[in-house]
């Protein structure tokens, strides 16, 4: 009997229409977990380099964490992963919710979708029975009010539904696939959707999650809810509200914004507003959000609550989590209500909400720099909101420059050319981040940005504090009771970080600890991915009911596969390195490995290069961020390293790689 | 007239306003009444079911109570403010006219026992898995009239009697005994 996992995915081909149970290697969970861990296998197995990600033999996978469906509290991550329309490299974005334990109900941990469907269709998985089904009646239809309609026709009130929009029906590069109160959002897996002509994935399941060590597994889980109730009751002291508690950034409780307001950036991520927040703005924006906001909601078995049910005046109410409530808003000059209120749009047409204001922003400003013209944008209302809400419904639909800006900032640069590139200016990877520019290079933050291939600062950062406290008293208070630590060095990491003078940022921490945090911070958010549980009960915030310690116990009492930290972080490692194999197979290199040029004012270009040198050596990369023959065989990866050789990877001139490091490409 | 007696009276208040539609209650339930123990957990199995339609607001807890062969001559349907619950939404009953509080398998009845086990827990699980206080244990102690407690076979007795007679009952159990002697 397999534990925590069916041991059984759903191989559809859309092409032919054909359904396929196939048993899975337990083997393969012993090496690479589940979740994020086998899909990358699955991926680098099944989809080699040639392939586009529009192409009928791209794969998207839909695949639920080795622990979704077990009582593990807040393990329901359904974790998706294809090739990126934008970046061409591989995304792997999850979404919380309640979709993952549903598929472990009927029967399965993935679903792999290939090939192409001709027409519209969904998948309707109750248990034994799987049907592809006709959903040209769906066509154009909103992601939650398709949730709703199937729902209703299939008189299935409890079944789960995974939908796209409008955005991932017409292949925006930033199109999402939306499940009720959340949603896989990142690097355009709805347009991948989309392409493969699926309107949703619709789940029901009545059967059992085994797990193989019952009392020990119910222990361990009492005590992660034991925990979770004294953090709730013990907020870490002298951080910001939103850093303090647990579970996602609690956007839909906090009315005070002041923080992202004035610390973030407004517009295309250009305008800091240093003095923007007061009285009155703070009366306006908690009316606001309190006469939206039905109700605090969470995903499957989590006490969390970080998402809400907002009803906007006049318009169909939608759920809402994190920070797409300040997006928008801010993207547009604007305020909350406008926010809330395209963010119903926003979420009904299924596109990002960090990428589609940006793009919009992004759209505005090449206007007001006269690199776009009125002839672009006939008909666009004068009014900052009025355009933002024009250019949703063009980019959604693809109408003319709405096709353009649909590729995201990057692509859509290219093809406006006349300098448009400069604009496109908050990309890694040719991928939109977070509106943040700051002042002076953050060491840590820095090879974060660089390194972190999920390509989402906030799904790799966490654990260690983001600025020391003030005084030693203060940090060697919050060291104290710090057992999360995967070793107790990194308590006198902090204990010695001064705010100023000798110890503190940029030298301090030094490289090499800067190298320890990154992994450790990291490390967590890949374990999160392959298990399935949210990062905002693990990786996300300072002191997690779940870590590097009980994490092992249970993989071990839950899966029955016996674990301790060592091999789980080997784990971890392996296919964290098959991720950025695979990525390197389709180019990825040193040149790629880098945050956007004006994130910091001040750089340092030489410490900048030995902290990617260094981190590149720790990884087992080589210089050029490629995994060394050594380090892949070490993890058991010899498919890679025979590969690589194939492809001439490892003998590529150095010189030709190496004239694009950060360090000699910093300009600013 | 019996004499007066003590009683404890279990109560699990649910506040609906709190519920935030995790489904952890259903989650422990079934994972507590799984055999054995916590060896697997199964929504579907749980005797404790949440109504959740998030777009209309609608978070209803609802415990399993006693199996009823016959539906209901008619069906309820409740609006409260302004929220139309679905059919039989408040019903405890596991009912032939729905699918809940069944074992999705072999559609036998489901009911909640209050996790009868022995020891007796310090609370009912779904009330200690629900960390935001939709479900909450009192326990209070009523006077009652002793009665006579009917033995469960005594009550299942009383039911066929009501039902067929108890001549015809008491007919039916000689014709039994005497062919098991054969
Ligand atoms: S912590 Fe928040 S986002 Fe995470 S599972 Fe719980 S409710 Fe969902
Ligand atoms: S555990 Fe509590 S909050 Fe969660 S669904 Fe049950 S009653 Fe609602
Ligand atoms: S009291 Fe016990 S048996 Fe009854 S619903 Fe709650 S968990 Fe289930």
């Amino acid at each position: 009997m397999r534990y925590a996992e069916t041991g059984f995915n759903l191989e559809i081909d859309l092409t032919r229409g054909n359904v396929e149970r196939v048993e899975t290697d337990p083997r393969d969970t012993e090496l690479y977990l589940g979740g994020l861990g086998t899909n990358a296998k699955i991926l680098w197995d099944r989809v080699p380099p040639e392939v586009e990600p529009f192409s009928p033999d791209n794969l998207l996978i839909f695949s639920a964490g080795l622990l979704c469906g077990t009582p593990a509290t807040g393990c329901n991550r359904t974790i998706v992963s294809t090739v990126s329309p934008q970046t061409h490299l591989m995304a792997f974005s999850m979404m919380g919710g309640f979709w993952a334990p549903e598929l472990k109900y009927a029967g399965y941990d993935k679903v792999i979708l290939r090939g192409k469907s001709p027409n519209l269709v969904y998948l309707w998985i109750h248990n034994d029975k799987v049907e592809i089904r006709d959903a040209t009646h769906l066509k154009g239809k909103g992601a939650v009010e398709t949730a709703e309609l199937i729902r209703q026709e299939l008189n299935e009130p409890r079944a789960q539904v995974a939908a796209i929009g409008l955005a991932g029906e017409n292949r925006v590069y930033f199109a999402s696939i939306e499940q009720g109160r959340s949603s896989a959002s990142r690097l355009g897996l709805g347009a991948v959707m989309g392409d493969k002509g699926v309107k949703a994935i619709v789940v029901r399941g009545t059967k059992d999650v085994n797990v193989a060590r019952p009392a020990e597994f119910l222990a361990l889980c009492n005590e992660v809810l034991q925990y979770i109730k004294f953090r709730n009751e013990n907020p870490i002291p002298g951080v910001m509200p939103i850093l303090a508690g647990l579970g996602s950034p609690q956007e839909m409780k906090v009315h005070d914004e002041k923080w992202h307001t004035e610390n973030f950036m407004w517009g295309n991520s250009r305008v800091r507003r240093k003095d923007f927040w007061n009285d009155e703005i703070a009366r306006q924006w908690a009316e606001t959000l309190d006469s939206m906001r039905t109700r605090l909601i969470s995903c499957y078995n989590c006490p969390m609550t970080c998402g809400a049910t907002i009803s906007p005046p006049g318009l169909p109410t939608y759920m809402m989590k994190c920070f797409s409530k300040l997006t928008y808003t801010m993207a547009a000059f604007s305020d909350l209500e406008f926010g809330l209120g395209i963010a119903q749009s926003a979420t009904e047409y299924g596109v990002d909400g960090f990428s589609a204001p940006q793009v919009m922003a992004f759209a505005l400003e090449l206007y007001e720099n006269g690199i776009l013209t009125d002839e672009d944008f006939p008909g666009m209302p004068a009014d900052n909101e009025g355009r933002f809400y024009w250019l949703l419904d063009r980019i959604v639909r693809r109408e003319g420059i709405g096709d353009v800006l649909a590729d995201g900032t990057y692509w859509a640069s290219k093809r406006i050319g006349k300098g448009a590139e400069a604009y496109a200016h908050n990309n890694i990877k040719k991928h939109e981040q977070l509106p943040l520019k700051l002042s002076m290079l953050n060491p840590i933050y820095f090879l974060m940005y660089a390194t972190g291939e999920k390509l989402n600062i906030t799904q790799i950062e966490g654990q260690f504090p983001q600025a020391p406290w003030r005084t030693r008293e203060e940090r060697e208070e919050f060291a104290k009771d710090w057992f999360q630590v995967p070793d107790e060095k990194f308590k006198q990491y902090l204990v010695d970080w001064e705010p100023r003078g000798e110890k503190s940022m940029p030298f301090y921490p030094t490289v090499e600890m800067c190298c320890d945090i990154v992994d450790w911070q990291e490390r967590m958010h890949y374990i999160d991915d392959a298990l399935g549980m949210c990062a905002g009960l693990s990786s996300f915030p300072l002191k997690p009911p779940y870590h590097l310690h009980n994490y092992p116990k249970f993989i071990s009492a839950g899966a029955g596969i016996d674990m301790d930290t060592d091999t789980l972080t080997q784990a971890a490692r392996r296919y964290r390195t098959l991720v950025r194999a695979y990525n390197i197979r389709r180019g990825m290199r040193r040149k790629d490995d880098k945050p956007p040029e004006n994130h910091w004012k001040k750089r340092f270009p030489e410490l900048e290069k030995e902290l990617l040198d260094t981190y590149y050596k720790f990884k087992g990369w080589n210089d050029q961020g490629i995994p060394t023959r050594e380090s892949l065989s070490e993890l058991g990866l010899d498919y890679v390293v025979e590969d690589f050789e194939k492809r001439g990877i490892y003998s590529e001139t150095e010189d030709d790689s190496s004239s694009e490091t950060p360090a000699e490409d910093e300009k600013i | 007239m019996g004499e007066k007696k003590k009683k404890i009276v279990k109560t699990i208040k649910v506040d609906a306003d709190k519920c935030n539609g995790c489904r952890a209650c259903e989650v422990i339930c079934s994972a507590f009444h799984a055999t054995p123990r916590y060896s697997s957990n199964n929504p579907a199995r749980s005797r404790i079911r949440l109504i959740r339609e998030p777009l209309r607001d609608i978070y209803l807890p609802v415990y399993a109570g006693e199996y009823t062969p016959a539906e209901c001559a008619g069906r309820d349907k409740y609006v409260i403010e302004g929220k139309e619950y679905e059919e039989c939404a408040f019903c405890r009953a596991s009912c032939p006219s729905r699918d809940v509080f069944k074992e999705p398998d072999s559609g036998l009845p489901l009911k909640c026992d209050m996790c009868e086990s022995d020891p007796d827990l310090e609370k009912p699980l779904c009330v200690q898995w629900c960390l935001v206080d939709a479900l909450t244990y009192e326990e209070r102690e009523e006077e009652v009239e002793e009665e006579t407690e009917l033995e469960e076979l005594e009550i299942g007795l009383e039911a066929l009697a009501d039902k067929f007679g108890l001549d015809k009952m008491m007919d039916t159990v000689a014709r039994m005994s005497l062919s098991k002697k054969e």
